[in-house]
């Protein structure tokens, strides 16, 4: 029933990268105090795909998963990229 | 089915994970959306988003964070054969979600007492783009509110299955796909926790 | 494909091994022949409802003036008719209905991957049904804002918009369920053998489509909920007196509904590769071409949407940006549609009714997608915007493509599902009332929007009465076609000649096996595949 290659993630690496978000979102919110202007945003969303990287990579196991996942995901953030950002046509220059 | 039963786990997996794109994308309008206003009316959500407070957010990112952490932990504690461990582990996931939720409820109440929320005087009073904020966050952290419920309900489901058996350490695909699903509502979080209470600032 | 897999004994196949008693045996089964039925059946009985309704359209614009009903009446009924015709038939009907019919026996599955998702799917779909059709009678009436739901009227209007909207949302996860489950059939449940170039046509264009349904069709979810919650709980994200902005809602609405468009019409072309190759008896020309070429199709559809929009007052850079990019669509659907002709060339073609549909299908699509580029590009399409021509090219590429592609499948694997065969003349002479009846109907709408009759008018000024009355003669004759049609081949399935494994000479698994197909599809064995698709001469047909 099981299948060989799906990986028993060991106690400590989850609690490393706990305490590795746990650090980012400690960074997140010491750097949102100072005014960057127009880089308040990306500073922020920076740090959040570093966070739901680890989350993606360790919580849900991605990094021990096939090709076909990764590829998948990557899709799927590409296509909500464009939907996001082929909309700033309009929005940006109406 | 005559004998041709079998478990496909990375077929499993792999639905889940189809499954959640679904639910990236659904969460994706929202944040088409909060982009096009943000881009709109920069003023008016800094004045809006000023009156979010921090630690109403902060303090969820670190139940859902962790929360999150004992999910991941109970697939391996499930897979090792601790089957108490990983029931207290998915026992104290619900707990973090009933905390979330609670601290949703004092979150909004606060709010509401203000008279910020749909169809109020002091809401009508309010410049258009403090109002679009106000709107785009009830409906994103409403929407992720339900689906923070959605989940505990998922998780004390598997724990039903976990304590009856079916799920165990030889079969324990559904434990790791309720696993996701929790992950996805801990990552949409990651990204509305600094969108909404702390960028606007 | 190894004969000793096929068991001998043909029988009723899985009718006769029903899970359950009477109708219990169908709305409960999870086999995934049954439940392609169950869509069938049930997209079929929608269809003749938009028909009806879209007769009852061409009837009241006879003449200028009240005919046959009120305005009122009249904006519900085409409402109506575009929600029953796009949510209800045509994005479920070739994926939902034949997908789950031949798409597993076509990779060698005996199920797909998720059996029981996949009947939930097909009771979200009845629960989406009964929810649009429940709009009509309560609330304040029935919805009047066409299918495309724009605010600011749809939020605004008294009509029971709401309950619609989450018919809608309802509908949508159905289609992503199929979806899922199709993409993971398609990786997963493969047999031996049947490596990713000997998948034929019609499954890859599945697993296109299947993509495009799982990441495109929740964000019409999320806007057809925020609309519900801007019409109950007032949460105007688009309403420009709360700071929204209408635009957007367009924005979003497209971001689904063009790459919809996509879902609509992939599986007919995957229809048309297969029947087409088959009947010419001669491997699909450029197959690796035609796969890249769903896929390109699928993709490029996500980045074209705001060309619905040209005149909505988005910016001009947006307008230049997404003309340029609807041209690029047109490059893969060109692929196909050279491909078809050349596969057809020097074949040995057998002129049966499926190939007479498919036929059609390549002649009215590739009339319907020139008529788009006319649509596409910005300069031209201001001039025809929001008139007949819109609503004749949409009708050529959805009704003369996926319509066309829909009842070519009906006649093409339809009598393998029932195992016997319905009368071909009388499929041949429907066909020929049909194709008429339709070019009537459709080049008059084209010729009379270019003259600028606005769609969705209720009244017509009295020079566009000439080619209403034209077009309306053409619905009349359209209709008796698709009675015909309709009659002709349900009776053929039910009291027709018994047709053996494979009447048609085709090279795919589903025609390796009995008809009807027995319950797992297969034997005791998996099969094993030696072949493409396409290969007459090692399947032993030529």
């Amino acid at each position: 029933m099981t299948d060989d290659h799906s990986h028993i993630v060991p106690y400590q690496t989850f609690v490393i990268v706990w305490c590795a978000l746990l650090v980012l979102t400690g960074i997140t919110v010491w750097v949102a105090q100072y005014n960057l202007g127009a880089w308040n945003v990306w500073v922020a969303l920076t740090i959040a795909t570093f966070k739901s990287g680890l989350v993606v990579a360790y919580f849900m196991h991605m990094k021990y998963e096939q090709w076909l996942f990764k590829l998948s995901l990557l899709s799927a953030l590409a296509i909500l990229a464009i939907f996001i950002g082929f909309t700033f046509f309009d929005v940006l220059y109406r | 089915m005559s004998g041709h039963v079998h478990k496909d786990y990375i077929g499993a997996k792999f639905g889940m994970w189809l499954f959640l794109f679904t639910e990236v994308l659904l969460f994706g309008g929202l944040f088409i959306l909060y982009a096009v206003y943000l881009a709109r009316y920069p003023q008016e959500f800094i004045s809006a988003g000023g009156e979010l407070d921090v630690r109403f957010g902060g303090g969820n990112t670190l139940v859902l964070l962790t929360s999150s952490l004992f999910v991941a932990i109970s697939i391996t504690a499930l897979r090792r054969e601790k089957v108490r461990l990983a029931m207290g582990l998915l026992g104290a996931t619900i707990g973090c979600a009933a905390l979330f939720m609670i601290n949703k409820y004092f979150e909004w109440t606060a709010k509401f007492s203000h008279g910020i929320y749909p169809g109020s005087e002091h809401f009508a009073a309010m410049k258009p783009g403090e109002v679009v904020f106000f709107n785009i966050y009830y409906l994103t952290t409403g929407l992720h509110g339900i689906h923070v419920v959605i989940g505990a309900i998922i998780l004390a489901w598997t724990m039903c299955l976990i304590r009856s058996g079916r799920v165990n350490a030889k079969d324990w695909v559904i434990l790791e796909n309720a696993g996701l699903y929790w992950h996805l509502v801990d990552l949409i979080w990651i990204f509305i926790f600094p969108l909404y209470y702390l960028v606007l600032h | 494909m190894s004969e000793a897999s096929i068991p001998a004994s043909a029988g009723r196949g899985f009718f006769g091994e029903a899970p359950y008693r009477g109708i219990f045996g169908w709305i409960f089964s999870t086999d995934h022949k049954r439940i392609g039925l169950l869509y069938f059946w049930s997209i079929v009985t929608f269809f003749i409802v938009g028909v009806a309704l879209g007769v009852l359209i061409r009837l009241e614009l006879f003449a200028p003036g009240e005919t046959i009903m009120g305005a009122q009446t009249y904006n519900a009924v085409f409402t109506l008719h575009g929600v029953i015709m796009i949510f209800l038939f045509i994005i479920p009907g070739i994926p939902a209905a034949f997908g789950n019919l031949i798409m597993p026996i076509q990779i060698g599955a005996r199920d797909v991957a998720f059996p029981k998702l996949n009947l939930f799917s097909w009771w979200l779909y009845m629960t989406g049904a009964c929810m649009a059709l429940l709009s009509l009678f309560t609330g304040g009436g029935p919805p009047d804002t066409g299918w495309t739901f724009y605010v600011p009227f749809s939020a605004q209007t008294s009509t029971n918009v709401s309950l619609a909207a989450l018919a809608v949302f309802v509908l949508g996860f159905s289609s992503i369920l199929t979806g899922l489950n199709f993409v993971t059939t398609i990786h997963r449940l493969r047999t031996d053998g049947m490596t990713w170039t000997r998948i034929p046509l019609f499954t890859w264009t599945l697993y296109a489509t299947a993509w495009i349904q799982i990441l495109a069709t929740p964000v019409i979810g999320i806007t057809v909920a925020l609309l519900f919650a801007e019409r109950v709980l007032g949460t105007g994200l688009f309403d420009p007196t709360q700071g929204g902005d209408p635009i957007m809602f367009q924005h979003l609405f497209w971001i689904y509904s063009h790459p919809a468009v996509y879902i609509m019409v992939l599986p007919g072309m995957g229809v048309v590769s297969d029947i087409v190759a088959v009947f010419a008896r001669k491997p699909a020309f450029g197959y690796k071409a035609m796969v890249v070429s769903s896929l390109a199709i699928a993709f490029a559809g996500s980045l074209v949407w705001a060309h619905h929009m040209y005149t909505s007052g988005i910016s001009d850079l947006a307008v230049m940006v997404f003309s340029f990019l609807t041209f690029i669509v047109a490059i893969p659907s060109a692929i196909k549609v050279f491909n078809w002709l050349a596969t057809l060339y020097q074949g040995s073609i057998l002129l049966d009714p499926p190939l007479l549909f498919a036929l059609s299908f390549i002649l009215l699509f590739t009339i319907g997608g020139l008529s788009g580029l006319v649509l596409g590009s910005a300069a031209t399409d201001v001039h025809v915007h929001d008139t007949y021509f819109v609503v004749g090219h949409f009708h050529f590429v959805m009704f003369g493509g996926t319509g066309m592609a829909f009842f070519a499948a009906m006649h093409y694997w339809l009598p393998k599902i029932y195992g016997r065969m319905y009368d071909k003349t009388v499929a041949t002479v429907s066909w020929v009332i049909i194709f008429v009846g339709f070019c009537i109907l459709y080049i008059a709408m084209k010729v009379v929007g270019i003259q600028g009759m606005p769609r969705r008018y209720y009244d017509y000024i009295p020079e566009f009465t000439g080619l209403n009355q034209l077009a309306t003669f053409g619905s009349w004759i359209l209709t008796l076609g698709l009675i015909l049609m309709f009659v002709n081949i349900f009776r053929g399935l039910f009291y027709g000649e018994p047709v053996g494994n494979n009447p048609w000479g085709g090279a795919s698994l589903e025609w390796q096996i009995p008809s009807p197909p027995p319950t797992e599809n297969f034997g005791d064995e998996d099969p094993v595949v030696t072949h493409g698709p396409y290969d007459f001469k090692k399947a032993g047909i030529l």
